[in-house]
């Protein structure tokens, strides 16, 4: 038996946040939460996913073998419409093991925590050089521009072996791949360009090899383990998701501390560095920027909950509501820095769960544990109404951060 | 305490080693974990149960 949705019925996925709480999920999420783990919802196309809005159920599916990222199944339910022209997935974030399992291998390397903390000094150097630059600049400033996109997108060109001085042109066209509204045609092509970009790196570390990460890959290219599409797509995904998501994550933090004045204050007056490692597992949490929910389609029937999602059903599971999950998080709207928040899906749950993780947190222990002792007044420069959030992004966050001191 | 770690389903997030550095790392060309101390002291309990907790492979399992 199939039941069937009347999509006309269901409420709206994503629908908007209270336009007095920008740091809190939709209304509409807190609602069925409320009601129960899984509901259906309305999508972009006019289809009616699932929408997994419950920490436990969010856990048992994200590491289901039964439950697929495989964006070229159908019933997928994507966040926006196809990037590339045959449909296929920009690389293994949207596969299944084996594939999945195999790229990802290949790029993990880097990414472990011991080697993520050789770079802490180094990023330290640069957290320090930025604050310098922005002392000596004009004041008021845009945070966004003057730290929180240079320090990730600086750490992830040395590690990928991309060039600082295109800064400008990656980080414009990721803007554009991240918009959900955007139009599908320029998303396309702000994709395609991002490729093509990638392709032409790999193909000049393929004759002059560094010590960086697409020069691994090049050699894999040569020796037959990974095709060059494969290699530069990689490369996009890396790049895109290694500066958007931790430049989201310093603005948008540093705005929800100005906010809360207290908890800024814990931070300004600390250097404890398990202190400042556990404010940004709360920040992960509380924040929780990638709002579009992990996507993902059942394989087999899965019975969970009292519910039976079907075989090929669309399940989105939204990790900004699992992480509001008050069986999970006492209290769970209150941003408190020292709660013990280190179980949050913030980075997925999974197979899946963030590659970048690791670099993620140095990156924001360094900036948060930085800034805000180095500019004790620091303060908005305009108010929070004013503010443009990014309502229409995959990530969350704000395009411009007035602040002065 | 004893703790099995499960190396094939390990995706290498690294969370295990963040938790509890004393008892996990990972192999430098791929991150897959490593055990370096199957049966930890009693003070690094709770911190190897967080381990198990976070683990998003469910590639650790703490026999008590
Ligand atoms: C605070 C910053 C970050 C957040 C909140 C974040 C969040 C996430 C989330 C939620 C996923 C899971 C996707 C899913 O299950 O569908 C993910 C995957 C991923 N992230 Fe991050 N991320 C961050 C930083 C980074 C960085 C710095 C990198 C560096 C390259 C990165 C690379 C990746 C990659 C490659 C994947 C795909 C993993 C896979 O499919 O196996 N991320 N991230
Ligand atoms: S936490 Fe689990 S998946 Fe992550 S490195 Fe440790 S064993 Fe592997």
């Amino acid at each position: 038996m199939t039941e069937t949705v009347n999509p006309a019925e269901v409420p709206q996925f994503p629908s908007a946040r209270a336009a007095r709480c920008p740091f809190d999920p939709p209304p509409v999420l807190h609602a069925l939460q409320e009601q129960g783990p899984l509901a259906k919802v309305r999508v972009w196309d006019g289809t009616t996913p699932w929408l997994v809005t419950r920490y436990e159920e969010q856990r048992a599916l994200l590491a289901d073998p039964r439950v697929s990222a495989d964006v070229t199944r159908p019933g997928y339910p994507r966040s926006a419409p196809v990037l590339s022209k045959d449909g296929s997935a920009i690389s293994f974030i949207l596969m299944d093991d084996p594939e999945h399992a195999r790229l990802r291998r290949m790029v993990q390397a880097p990414f472990t925590v011991r080697r993520v903390e050789t770079l802490r000094p180094a990023v330290q150097k640069i957290v320090d050089g930025l604050i310098d630059d922005m002392l000596a600049g004009p004041n008021p400033v845009d945070l966004v521009e003057a730290f929180a996109l240079p320090v990730p997108s600086l750490v992830i060109c040395e590690l990928l072996g991309v060039p600082y001085a295109d800064h400008e042109f990656f980080q414009d066209n990721s803007k554009i791949l991240i918009r959900r509204d955007a139009d599908p045609e320029e998303r396309a092509a702000a994709f395609a360009r991002l490729v093509e970009y990638l392709d032409d790196l790999v193909g000049r570390k393929l004759d002059h090899p560094g010590e960086d990460l697409l020069s691994r890959l090049a050699e894999r290219i040569k020796a037959g383990e990974l095709t060059r599409q494969e290699a530069a797509r990689m490369g996009v995904l890396l790049l895109v998701a290694g500066h958007e998501t931790t430049a989201n994550m310093i603005a948008l933090g540093t705005l929800a501390l100005l906010e809360h004045p207290d908890q800024l204050d814990l931070l300004r007056r600390t250097d404890d560095p398990k202190l400042i490692a556990g404010a940004v597992e709360e920040l992960l949490r509380y924040l929780n920027i990638t709002h579009s929910g992990r996507r993902r389609v059942a394989l087999e029937d899965i019975e969970i909950a009292g519910q039976v999602i079907r075989a090929g059903d669309g399940l989105i599971l939204a990790n900004d509501i699992g992480n509001r999950d008050p069986e999970a998080f006492p209290d769970p709207d209150r941003l408190d820095l020292r709660r013990d928040a280190r179980r949050h899906v913030a980075f997925g749950f999974g197979v899946h769960q963030c590659l970048g993780q690791p670099l993620a947190r140095m990156e924001l222990q360094v900036a948060y544990g930085t800034l805000y002792r180095r500019v004790p007044t620091l303060r908005l420069a305009t108010e929070l109404e004013r503010i443009p959030f990014k309502h229409d992004g995959q990530v969350y966050g704000v395009y411009e951060l007035p602040v002065a001191w | 305490m004893k703790i099995v770690i499960d190396q094939d389903r390990c995706i290498a997030s690294g969370q295990c080693v963040t938790a509890v550095g004393e008892v996990f790392d990972q192999r430098d060309e791929d991150g897959v974990v490593v055990l370096l101390d199957p049966t930890p002291p009693a003070e690094l309990a709770s911190a190897v149960r967080q381990a198990a907790a976070v683990c998003p492979a469910l590639a650790i399992r703490v026999e008590e």
